[in-house]
């Protein structure tokens, strides 16, 4: 929280700039410009294969080729090792989860380091999540795969990092369970937490977002805010093929 | 039944020898994706090293029981920065390659100083002599041997299974990008446990140097039986490499009394009927 209060609201904490990145030797993204200000929810829509996860992971610094500029808190992250760009205070979700099999719901809990104060305790954490606390000694992988994905969020959270990079978390769960991710989402924003969210579930995305960008072909060809939303509806639709 | 008793000692001590190794190699494997061939090398390496401790600098048996595992274990985190560390991501062939390629130079160095005969280790005075048990005659150097190997072997297990420590390790045997994605330095985690495995080993050489004598082919001929082992047990398993471990030194120290002429075979019988029923091992998981 003392983080979000030494940012001016508005700041750009996150920055990217004409980013490429390869996979081995096939070329995915082509040019990535977005920013994300702080204390924003801002997400990255997109077809699927797009190019909006390989920008997550560029951002994380797991994707082995990547070259243009990714400046964190203004400093430039481009080159920097996975575990150095957590330790400077990016949280990642990924897509599938990444629950792990071989450990228990706590020890999935407990599993990232805490890399600065001020991250949830575990009671609050609970209190987000009442499930996992009666989930504790299961094996990470026996929970339904809306208790995976609160888990997955729920353990990014104590670590202290106030950047959070969540992708498609509503993907494949219940609406009630979306529902709840959504309250979460909305809550860890009031709380001062930024978000940089990947969705191809644009209706769930417009309840939580302040501004979109829109990723085609490996590039961001379009960016409006949740203000100009209905305005952007049509071309909206034909990005999206919905 | 004195004989019986005898080959059933006799079979618990190679199986704790059998355990420490198939521990470190399925603690290497794990992490490393790797089939670590220069194990028995590591082995026979701490063991000369508590041979020289010994001989050289006057440091006996109970340091050199501390020393050689953290000496040896720092040669191998050495050969894991320098060399194994480019192999992450390629096929299981280049691994095994590789450390088959280290064990030989390794095993041919110290042939080419020390010859192939044994060297002598004595029993550190604290263990020497027997019990009667009554039923048996225990020397107590091999009681000793079978009781620490199992507590060692425990302790590995408690780590791994138990700790926060160990739960950073099998997150990134399973999954290594997304830990680091976390802030866990995997490449250092990598290393440390390289070094851990080969520590298991050359504990091993240090326990047997007082039994079978300071050889540096020792590591040659024990490995091929622990990989028989590490087979039937399951490559991904900790208690599996354990129990496995022990029962099979258990079994061949039984065939010994039972059916002497297939003791050095039954490992092997043992490993086909298990590929051929079991191919992923007793309790490794499938691929």
């Amino acid at each position: 929280m003392a983080e979000a209060a030494a940012k001016p609201a508005g700041a750009e904490i996150l920055s990217v700039s004409d980013l490429q990145a390869w996979y081995g030797e096939s070329h995915i993204l082509h040019g990535i410009n977005f920013n994300v200000k702080a204390g924003e929810v801002v997400t990255l829509l997109g077809r699927n294969g797009a190019g909006k996860t390989t920008t997550l992971k560029s951002v994380m610094g797991i994707i082995g080729k990547r070259t243009g500029s990714i400046r964190f808190n203004g400093q430039d992250i481009t080159r920097a090792s996975s575990d150095r760009i957590a330790r400077l205070g990016i949280a990642f979700c990924p897509e599938e989860r990444g629950i792990f099999a071989s450990l228990d719901v706590r020890e999935n809990l407990l599993l990232p380091p805490i890399v600065r104060s001020g991250g949830l305790s575990l009671d609050q954490i609970f209190d987000l999540f009442p499930n996992l606390k009666e989930r504790l000694n299961s094996q990470g992988t026996k929970l339904s795969g809306g208790e995976q994905q609160m888990l997955a969020i729920a353990r990014i959270l104590r670590t202290g990092a106030r950047f959070l990079m969540l992708d498609e978390p509503t993907e494949g769960l219940a609406p009630v369970i979306i529902q709840q991710i959504g309250h979460t989402i909305a809550r860890l924003k009031s709380e001062g937490f930024t978000i940089l969210l990947v969705e191809q579930n644009f209706r769930f995305a417009s309840t939580v977002a302040d501004r979109y960008y829109i990723v085609e072909h490996g590039k961001v060809i379009d960016g409006f805010a949740n203000s100009e939303l209905s305005a952007n509806m049509d071309k909206l639709h034909t990005y999206l093929g919905v | 039944m004195q004989a019986l008793y005898a080959q059933l000692l006799v079979g618990l001590i190679n199986g704790s020898f059998y355990a420490l190794l198939s521990l470190g190699l399925a603690v290497i494997f794990g992490m490393l994706n790797i089939i670590n061939f220069a194990h028995g090398a590591l082995y026979m390496m701490g063991a000369f090293c508590a041979y020289f401790l010994l001989n050289i600098a006057g440091i006996g048996y109970w340091p050199a029981l501390i020393i050689a595992p953290i000496a040896v274990g720092i040669f191998g985190m050495i050969l894991e920065r320098t060399m194994l560390q480019w192999l992450a991501g390629l096929d299981h062939l280049y691994g095994l390659l590789l450390t088959f390629g280290l064990a030989l130079i390794i095993q041919g160095v110290f042939q080419n100083y020390f010859g192939s005969s044994g060297l002598p280790y004595a029993i550190p005075s604290e263990l020497q002599g027997g019990m009667n048990l009554g039923f048996m005659f225990l020397p107590i150097y091999r009681g000793w041997v079978v009781v620490f190997s199992l507590v060692v072997c425990l302790a590995t297990w408690f780590l791994i299974e138990k700790t926060r420590l160990g739960a950073n390790l099998r997150a990134a045997t399973e999954n290594p990008t997304l830990v680091r994605a976390f802030g866990i330095n995997v490449p250092r985690m990598i290393t440390l446990t390289y070094g851990l495995g080969v520590g298991l080993a050359a504990l091993a050489g240090v326990l047997s140097a007082p039994i079978n004598q300071v050889r540096p082919l020792m590591g040659a001929d024990l490995i091929i039986v622990v990989f028989a082992v590490v087979v039937i047990g399951g490559m991904g398993s900790i208690m599996g490499s354990i129990i496995t471990g022990f029962a099979l030194g258990v079994i061949e120290g039984l065939t010994k009394y039972f059916y002497p002429e297939a003791s050095n075979t039954v490992v092997f019988v043992l490993m086909v009927l298990v590929l051929l029923l079991k191919p992923a091992g007793l309790t490794g998981r499938a691929a």
